[in-house]
């Protein structure tokens, strides 16, 4: 539509690149990427063996970014996670060991399996951006960013995350089943993780940043922020959609359809970049009528009841 | 007969209602108050009415209303024409007509009724605060003009107001233009009526004991005089109006027959130039410091053979004069006896005391010179006192004032003194004027008060003339050098703008007072002449009201030449219900077409669709939704990409 920045050219050639790893899922992979430039985190909800952890690995290497992964599992303590202080006898004082959170991505695996203390420590470093431990407050590496994993809640001896900690997530997809001709070139082809080990870098930290910064400055027209008013407001109307959308939602639903838009290569947010994101930013928001159900069927009846202004 | 109104709604009710009201209420001063009330009570009838909480009156009551008070108005000015009873029927009309407001219409009606009564209160006043009260008024009848045609905006206060006040700041520079150029009438513009002229202060044509002391309280202003190069000082700021020569016992009056021969004026020194601002007072004269120099007499004004100067008709506006006066003067050297006799006439009978010491003097004295000196050393020795209170004075008032209550002001001892003179067989008479003024520091000019008002002497001696001698100023010399607020004594009453004790409020004064002159000479006073005047001094030559109103014609085209290239000005942002509009028109057009777009499709994914379902229409939909996207949502809308939008849209045939 408008002049593609190079900028933009690279991130399309990324989304192509973690394509060619996770096949079939071009729109998912896109949604990660524009989770990333709406500096938000990702959660993942899918069965295990679906390419979770492949996503994100291919995501931190084409990105350029330092990845760990945290294996969520029912003994997991927050020290395990953000760090601990040991005693250095040489030098007669505490020494601060980082743990895994200290990363570009960090990959929260199965995070519903983890008690929740464990849980609440992720969720406030990723609200925080930063960690305090024995009184000391650490800033975590920009950019950070957390894509964590969860299967379904149906399993035994889990711990479900509750609404109030899914609302810090910025967007949560599910993978699903690849199609049958990605997964016929999945099986012919070699191993994944030989492939990521061979990806090289396409951006760094620092021209994230800059594309983070760029995406944030998309244009959103008076007429956009119509419409997002009047999607925010029909969910919270008639009890269709449970308590509706927050503002911290309405938020959410903008600096996402923003990234959206800047992925595309486009200067200004359309209704349809609104469309494209709000299954996966608003889905784990939005109740039925009688509690639970599909977070896609939601968003699209809220998508088909609202005339775009 | 009587029913419920649903018309007008609250909201637009209390915006039109108040806006009468305001509107009324300054009428209110000078309307009979049975009609004041009436108007009001009928306001206040109609406003409770729009509540529901009262019916309106039926036809028969309306019929016996206006009757009633038509004959009311007839009654009260003997006429239903004129300016008084026209603005009385016009503001009971209006009233009237409110309580038969029924609908939309009435209701537009009763604004426009406003607008045009806003202009009659300028009949009665048209200082700046009531200018300022006016354009209050109409902004809130404005509002009520808003709020009737936009119901939507009728919730708050302040939006009405806002977008009132948008309006009129928009409509200024018409206002401006028109105020230019609108051919004035010769008169003064707002005067129109015979009946504008009525109760101006300022001296008269007579003067009796009490005349001038009443004129005393008033701190209207009489005139203002700004000095070419320096004043001189306050004692010698004689402003002359009148000379009043016959008396019959109590009165002195103006000589109507005139003088037989031309008075002759020896000047001498440098002349001193200035301009004269005059109030209007509805009567000829001007007041030029003693003596004017004749040469140099304004347009349309002429100097009596007694040295007054007076204008041609009565002065019923602001009137500017430029004058030369010669303060170094020798005048009437050489009058002969005719022009004397007048001057030595006194009753028969009457004040026998003062005749007494007349002659009395007279036979002490040497000279007439010697006869002025000892009268005046008779004034400043004995115990005479200078006050704005005298007693009452009864049928032989000289004598009382000279040998009983001893107690008086200017005329008293202008007027006893010019007696005693005549008794004594010195030529004299009696001028009025205004003596000294308020000098104004901001726009460094003199103001004149009604307090000001002087009288003084003048007596005739052989070899030097008609000389000025002000008995006043030998009993009481402060009031000539200081003026009137520091000669009388403490605890007299005085109207507050002379007093001087207050620092701050004189500057105050000074500052406004300045202000408000340039307001009277520009604004009020912009008359057929300044106008004239005005294009001349611009180049124009001698404008006729053809011209201005070929004036008028061209600004007005060029003012909206100028308004539309504002909002046709490239780069501006079209309004986006308009560019919503020919985006709908466009989807109606593909709906025929079949390809009809659900509500909530974004323009893309409709363009998308189109190219799948009709490959055909696809690079003119794709056009149309490439530009309606930069439109609505982009940051760079133009006017430019509007026009090429609206006309892809129209061309548009699927």
């Amino acid at each position: 539509m408008d002049t593609a920045t190079p900028l933009a050219v690279m991130l399309e050639t990324a989304v192509r690149q973690v394509g060619q790893i996770v096949l079939g899922k071009e729109r998912e992979i896109r949604l990660a990427l524009a989770c990333v430039l709406a500096r938000g985190h990702l959660l993942i909800e899918d069965l295990p063996g679906m390419g979770k952890t492949t996503l994100a690995h291919a995501l931190a290497q084409t990105l350029g970014l330092q990845f760990h992964r945290i294996q969520f599992t029912a003994d997991l303590l927050p020290a395990d996670i953000l760090g601990v202080s040991i005693f250095d006898r040489e030098r007669s004082q505490f020494v601060f060991h980082p743990g895994p959170i200290f990363a570009h991505l960090v990959l929260a695996d199965e995070v519903n399996r983890a008690t929740p203390k464990a849980q609440s420590a992720l969720l406030e470093a990723m609200e925080e951006h930063q960690v305090t431990t024995e009184g000391e407050t650490r800033a975590l590496p920009a950019p950070f960013f957390v894509i964590a994993t969860q299967n379904p809640t149906h399993q035994v001896g889990t711990f479900p995350l509750p609404e109030s900690q899914l609302d810090r997530f910025l967007m949560r997809i599910a993978l699903g089943y690849p199609d049958a001709q990605a997964e016929r070139m999945l099986l012919a082809g070699e191993d994944r993780r030989e492939m990521i080990a061979h990806m090289k870098p396409l951006l760094d930290p620092a021209s994230l940043i800059a594309a983070q910064h760029r995406a944030s400055e998309v244009f959103v027209a008076e007429a956009l922020l119509d419409y997002v008013q009047a999607l925010i407001a029909r969910s919270r109307s008639g009890g269709r959609f449970g308590p509706g959308l927050s503002p911290r939602a309405g938020l959410a639903l903008v600096h996402a359809s923003r990234a959206w838009a800047f992925l595309a290569g486009r200067s200004q947010v359309l209704p349809e970049d609104v469309q494209a994101v709000l299954p996966a930013v608003a889905g784990h928001r939005l109740r039925g009528p009688s509690g639970e159900a599909d977070a896609d069927a939601l968003a699209q009846a809220l998508m088909a009841s609202v005339a775009i202004p | 007969m009587a029913r419920h109104s649903s018309f007008p709604p609250l909201p637009a009710a209390h915006w039109l209602f108040a806006g009468i009201a305001l509107v009324i209420a300054p009428h209110a001063a000078h309307l009979p108050v049975w009609l004041s009330a009436l108007a009001f009570a009928m306001i206040a009838w109609r406003w409770t009415a729009a509540s529901g909480r009262l019916p309106l009156p039926g036809k028969w009551i309306l019929m016996l209303l206006l009757a009633g008070s038509a004959a009311g108005i007839l009654l009260e000015y003997r006429t239903l024409f004129g300016r008084d009873a026209g603005v009385a029927m016009l503001t009971l009309m209006l009233a009237l007509k409110l309580l038969e407001m029924r609908g939309y219409r009435d209701a537009m009606l009763t604004v426009f009724l406003g607008y045009f009564l806003v202009i009659t209160n300028f009949f009665y006043a048209q200082e700046i605060p009531f200018a300022v009260y006016l354009f209050a008024v109409v902004l809130v009848l404005t509002a009520a003009l808003v709020v009737l045609n936009h119901p939507a905006s009728a919730g708050q206060w302040r939006r009405p107001l806002k977008f009132s006040a948008q309006l009129l700041l928009q409509a200024a520079p018409l206002m401006l233009l028109f105020f230019l150029l609108f051919p004035r009438t010769g008169g003064p513009l707002w005067g129109m009526p015979s009946d504008a002229f009525s109760a101006k202060t300022g001296l008269s044509e007579n003067m009796s004991p009490g005349s001038i002391s009443q004129l005393v309280q008033s701190d209207a202003i009489a005139f203002r005089a700004e000095f070419a190069s320096v004043a001189p000082p306050p004692s010698r700021l004689y402003w002359r109006a009148l000379v009043l020569e016959n008396f019959d016992g109590r009165n002195w009056s103006r000589n109507r027959g005139g003088y037989a021969a031309e008075t002759t004026i020896e000047t001498t020194g440098t002349p001193v130039s200035y301009t004269l601002t005059v109030e209007p007072h509805d009567k000829p004269w001007v007041f030029a410091l003693e003596v004017p120099d004749p040469l140099t007499v304004p347009q349309d004004t002429r100097l009596t053979r007694d040295l007054q100067l007076l204008a041609n008709k009565p002065v019923q506006r602001l009137t500017r004069y430029t004058l030369t006066s010669y303060l170094d003067y020798r005048i009437g050297r050489d009058a002969g006896p005719g022009q004397l006799r007048n001057a030595l006439f006194l009753p028969r009978n009457g004040n026998p005391q003062a005749r007494e010491l007349a002659r009395r003097v007279r036979d002490e004295a040497g000279s007439d010179a010697d006869v002025v000196a000892r009268i005046l050393a008779l004034f400043r020795e004995q115990d005479y006192a200078y006050t704005l209170t005298p007693p009452l004075l009864g049928q032989d008032g000289v004598d009382e004032f000279l040998f009983k209550t001893r107690k008086g002001f200017c005329e008293h001892y202008a007027g006893a003194f010019t007696f005693l003179m005549r008794a004594a067989g010195v030529p004299a008479r009696i001028v009025t004027g205004y003596q000294g003024g308020e000098f104004n520091p901001v726009g460094s000019y003199f103001i004149v008060r009604q307090s000001d008002a002087h009288a003084w002497s003048e007596v005739w001696l052989q070899g030097r003339g008609w000389v000025r001698v002000d008995p006043t100023a030998a009993v009481s010399s402060t009031r000539i050098e200081n003026g009137i607020a520091s000669a009388l004594p403490a605890g007299e009453p005085l109207p507050f703008l002379v007093r001087t004790d207050m620092e701050w409020l004189k500057h105050l004064r000074q500052g406004w007072d300045a202000v408000s002159t340039y307001w009277d000479l520009w604004v009020v006073g912009f008359d057929q002449e300044e106008q004239i005047g005005l294009f001349a001094r611009l180049g124009f030559g001698i404008v006729s009201w053809r011209e201005l109103v070929w004036g008028m014609a061209i600004g007005l085209g060029l003012l909206l030449a100028a308004i539309a290239a504002f909002v046709f000005r490239p780069g501006r942002r079209p309004a986006p219900d308009k560019v919503q509009a020919l985006y709908l028109k466009f989807c109606a057009k593909l709906e025929k077409a079949g390809l009809a777009r659900p509500p909530s499709e974004g323009p893309l994914d409709f363009a998308e669709r189109v190219r799948w379902q009709r490959p055909e229409l696809a690079a003119g939909t794709d056009a149309v939704v490439h530009l309606y996207i930069q439109l609505r949502y982009g940051a760079r809308a133009s006017s430019e990409i509007y026009g090429e939008f609206a006309s892809l849209v129209r061309n548009f045939k699927p």
